[in-house]
């Protein structure tokens, strides 16, 4: 990213230092009698205000978060081919549906008939995603993808319990996402890793020997996190349902087979979705989205409560269900998330969903092709929406895969994933996504290849970048050491 | 050829060719068969105009907060929306991007978080807040969990008031039920607040945290310092929950009072209804827990050329490098929320809260006059309880029929008590804020005194 932004800004409470009274907010006017605070609340409660927080004029606070902005980069500054995060376009045409007032302005709790059309927005968007899923029900409640892999772990715990089964262990590959063990371990499982094959799928022989009676299931990324698709995933499901477990598959990289092949027809039990990647929901600087999980028939009894249920052409919240395994939160879901992803669904329709993972699969095919020779790949099966190079040429020139990733910056893309799959050592997981021009996923290409000669001819260019952002390198270990977590005042000068 | 699709069939051909492949579908060959999908049977697609006229259409089936007096409450309150908020917020810079896993080109995120985490925890009376959970529900949960670690797992028990939100008590069963923790629910006492001594009582030597709402759900400001002694009076951790973050514009949050976690839903800060989410889940806690705290922290530092800088920091806890011994299983967040919410606040400043908590106050004990002065069955359910801007009236039915009555007048009056179950009185829980106007509350008291 070239631009620096024209000024640094100061941290909100560094402005209006006197605390001067200014012209601020105005709220509607108060047209009853005010109250002493002291008289009518427990004395020892009250409190003064913010003192850190000054008066500031409307554009003082418009111009802080402008200027706050100008140092991101975004997927509308350039490609953003972060791997396994699905950093897709996000349609406009979305955010309006999300902003209008029949959806904005409703309060969870008034009555049904007040709110036909927010239910039936959760039920037809889930109709659509247990036809992109091939899946008997869905819950649109969770937050994100590892809420919905919380509430599909609970679901499993509970259907085993039903058939009085206790099982303690859940197998999970080693080249999973560290929510999928996480998620595993607050459904009270434990979570037993199973060592990927030699090629980065799973290994049939080593699944064989684990998968014991003491097993609740598997937790499978489809397709994995190298991007590769389990080519035995049907013997992986019969193999597990046979011995008495069920299939958790994360639907974290949905977008490379949507419209083509269906989970549930692979032997799925649960998956996650997560909206904000393969149905374009904004990613919001680090959320909200949204974790719809579909199950199969044996799970539905168990999906979480409330729910909407559709009776004639009304549509009503379930409140209890006594096998449930209970609500997974507040109320009924990140609904306005919901709305984007309906409006995007409708937007493309089949043909559109089909067509969108055909080309993010081209897109990753066009940059393995074109990247090969310069990196490292350590797992050489097709590749689906992503692949996994690695720094194994770079680091012959001490040059890792965050001083490429650092690198990349000054050429003006975001880097790529690096914190996993754990399975490859210094990890550049690389996913363009479906929505850019084609000339913008190959000046990355180019932008990689520079790089690449770069760590050769001058290794030191890459140790220090990037040269040209709004900060340079970030002291992350610093950070840790000295743990800095909020702004004191002592810290006025 | 689809307008949110980069490549059209040139494109296509022309990559297909480089790639030595006749066809997408070849690339595609690693899928079995078996599994395929055939075509899905999903409307048409549709063009901008028809998709919008479609959504509008559902939007427009909603009766919409802006068109009838409301009271509800319960968890979600709608305050003052400043247009700032969102025209931040529809900053494609904040909305496109994701977490600042890459600090160099993430200030403007990180810096926000940086903001929000520090008028978090001092609205708390806490060190640390972290970059948000979910919402109000997940976040009890969490600190429930957290308490549990602090106290190394040997405390299995976590005490409860019933006058913390049900939905939120709900959410807790659902997760500790997996974990084999067991949940004591104790009531509270007739004047609706909690009791300290029953918590203690329950607390016995195995609890590792007690946890209470303020203001509770049923409106009830609570006496925090007792609660807090009682809890470590028993050797557990103390969780002030809050549903109302407006509250903190004028009560002291619990950090104040001792206790350890003070967490919860910060809907209220410039953050919509929105049919119940997304919302924001707020954490926070005491310097020497925080190794124990879930979710995203950010903490300052420097750049290489020594300027300030900031980061995402004590990633150790997190579920990327911890795996299955995470603090929580959190990755996404709910980041944009955060962001709603410190443009709201740093729009208001320290005395805009403080102002918009007092006219709550205020709209609050001018409707509670009303009503006392109403007659007709209609009263409050705890006259000399404290309150902020929400409170139990009881009538002359039980709190759905007075709902469904005061809807058939044209006014959303409250949340029925025991909407989900309780075992306080049947009535209405009514809210107000400073968005209330004279109108709704002659509309409301109007429509109370036809129904007796
Ligand atoms: C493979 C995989 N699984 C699960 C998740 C968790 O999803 P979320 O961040 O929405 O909780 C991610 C997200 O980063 C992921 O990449």
């Amino acid at each position: 990213m070239r631009r620096r932004p024209l000024r640094n800004e100061r941290l909100i409470f560094e402005h209006n230092r006197e605390r001067r009274a200014r012209g601020r907010y105005e709220l509607p006017p108060l047209d009853v009698p005010a109250v002493d605070a002291g008289s009518v609340l427990p004395e020892e409660q009250v409190r003064e205000p913010l003192a850190d927080l000054p008066d500031l004029g409307e554009l003082d606070v418009v111009q802080h978060f402008h200027r706050l902005s100008q140092m991101n980069f975004a997927v509308d500054e350039g490609l953003y081919p972060l791997g396994s995060c699905t950093m897709k376009y996000n349609p406009r045409v979305n955010e309006v549906a999300a902003r209008l007032g029949g959806f904005t302005a409703l309060h969870p709790l008034q009555p049904a008939s007040q709110v036909q059309g927010a239910l039936r927005v959760m039920w037809e968007l889930d109709q659509v995603l247990k036809t992109i899923t091939g899946m008997d029900g869905v819950t649109l409640q969770p937050a994100a993808g590892a809420h919905g892999e919380l509430a599909g772990m609970l679901m499993i715990r509970k259907a085993l319990e039903a058939r009085g089964e206790h099982r303690e262990e859940v197998l999970i590959p080693d080249s999973a996402h560290g929510t999928n063990p996480a998620s595993a371990t607050f459904a009270g499982f434990e979570a037993v890793e199973i060592a990927s094959g030699p090629d980065g799928t799973v290994d049939m022989e080593a699944l064989d020997r684990m998968m014991t009676d003491r097993v609740a299931g598997i937790m499978l990324t489809v397709p994995n996190t190298l991007g590769v698709f389990e080519p035995r995933i049907v013997e992986i499901a019969e193999l597990v349902h046979g011995r008495g477990g069920l299939v958790y598959m994360d639907g974290a990289n949905l977008n490379a087979f949507l419209g083509k092949a269906l989970p549930g027809a692979m032997g799925a039990d649960a998956l996650h979705i997560n909206l904000h990647k393969t149905f374009s929901t904004p990613h919001g600087g680090g959320g909200p989205g949204a974790g719809a999980v579909a199950v199969s028939r044996g799970l539905v009894p168990h999906l979480p409560v409330p729910r909407v249920i559709r009776d004639g052409d009304a549509f009503e919240i379930l409140w209890d269900d006594p096998a449930s395994i209970g609500p997974m939160r507040g109320f009924y879901a990140n609904f306005l998330i919901l709305v984007r992803a309906l409006t995007y669904i409708w937007g493309l329709g089949a043909e559109g969903l089909a067509e969108t993972a055909e080309v993010a699969v081209l897109y990753a095919n066009l940059v393995r092709h074109r990247l090969t020779s310069a990196y490292h790949l350590e797992y050489d099966a097709p590749s689906l929406h992503e692949v996994v190079f690695d720094d194994a040429f770079q680091r012959a020139h001490g040059v890792t895969n965050v001083d490429i990733s650092k690198r990349l910056l000054d050429y003006g893309f975001h880097p790529p994933t690096m914190s996993f799959p754990l399975i490859v050592h210094g990890a550049l997981m690389i996913e363009p996504t479906e929505s850019p021009a084609p000339e913008e996923v190959e000046a990355f290409c180019e932008a990689m290849l520079a790089i690449a000669r770069e760590a050769e001819e001058s290794p030191e260019l890459l140790h220090e970048a990037p040269h040209e952002t709004p900060v340079r390198r970030v002291d992350e270990v610093e950070a840790a050491r000295h743990p800095t977590l909020r702004w004191e005042p002592s810290e006025k000068s | 050829m689809h307008r949110w699709i980069g490549g059209g069939p040139s494109d296509r051909r022309a990559i297909l060719s480089e790639l030595g492949k006749d066809s997408i579908d070849q690339l595609f060959e690693t899928i079995p068969a078996g599994v395929r999908a055939g075509d899905l049977d999903l409307p048409a697609p549709m063009d901008e105009t028809t998709l919008l006229t479609r959504l509008e259409g559902l939007a427009a089936e909603n009766v919409s907060l802006d068109v009838m007096p409301s009271f509800l409450g319960a968890g979600v309150y709608r305050h003052v929306e400043p247009a700032v908020v969102d025209a931040v917020l529809q900053r494609a810079e904040f909305f496109t991007s994701y977490t600042p896993y890459q600090p160099e080109i993430s200030q403007g995120t990180l810096q926000a978080i940086f903001e929000y985490q520090t008028i978090i925890s001092r609205l708390a009376g806490l060190d640390v807040a972290n970059a948000s959970l979910y919402d109000g529900a997940t976040a009890v949960v969490e600190a429930a969990l957290m308490a549990h670690r602090v106290l190394k797992g040997t405390r299995n028990r976590v005490v409860v008031s019933e006058a913390v939100h049900p939905m939120y008590r709900r959410v807790l069963a659902t997760y500790t039920s997996a974990l084999g923790i067991e949940v004591v629910t104790v009531p509270a006492g007739e004047d609706g607040r909690s009791d300290a001594q029953r918590l203690a009582d329950a607390a016995g030597d195995e609890a590792c945290c007690i946890v209470v709402q303020s203001p509770n759900f049923l409106g009830a400001v609570e006496d925090l310092s007792a609660v807090a002694g009682a809890a470590h009076g028993r050797g557990a951790l103390a969780v002030h929950v809050v549903a109302e973050a407006a509250s903190l514009g004028i009560l002291k949050g619990g950090g104040a009072h001792g206790f350890d976690i003070v967490c919860g839903e910060a809907q209220a800060f410039g953050i919509p209804a929105g049919f119940g989410g997304p919302h924001l889940g707020f954490f926070a806690t005491r310097t020497k827990l925080v190794r124990q705290m879930p979710g995203r922290l950010v903490g300052q530092t420097v750049d290489a050329e020594g300027q300030r800088a900031f980061c995402l920091t004590l990633a150790t806890r997190e579920q990327h490098i911890r795996r299955a011994k995470a603090t929580s299983n959190i990755c996404s967040n709910h980041g944009l929320m955060l962001l709603a919410a410190v443009v709201w606040l740093e729009l208001l400043g320290g005395k805009g809260l403080a102002e918009l908590a007092r006219a709550n106050l205020a709209r609050a004990e001018d409707l509670k006059r009303q009503i006392r002065a109403l007659g007709g069955g209609w009263k409050l359910a705890y006259p000399d309880t404290p309150t902020f801007n929400e409170f139990l009236v009881l009538g002359p039915a039980n709190g759905t029929k007075l709902q469904q009555a005061l809807l058939d007048r044209g006014v959303l009056g409250g949340v029925p008590s025991r909407l989900w179950g309780g075992s306080w009185p049947d009535g209405l829980l009514v809210a107000v804020t400073e968005r209330t106007t004279k109108d709704d509350v002659a509309a409301l008291i109007d429509a109370m005194e036809k129904i007796s």
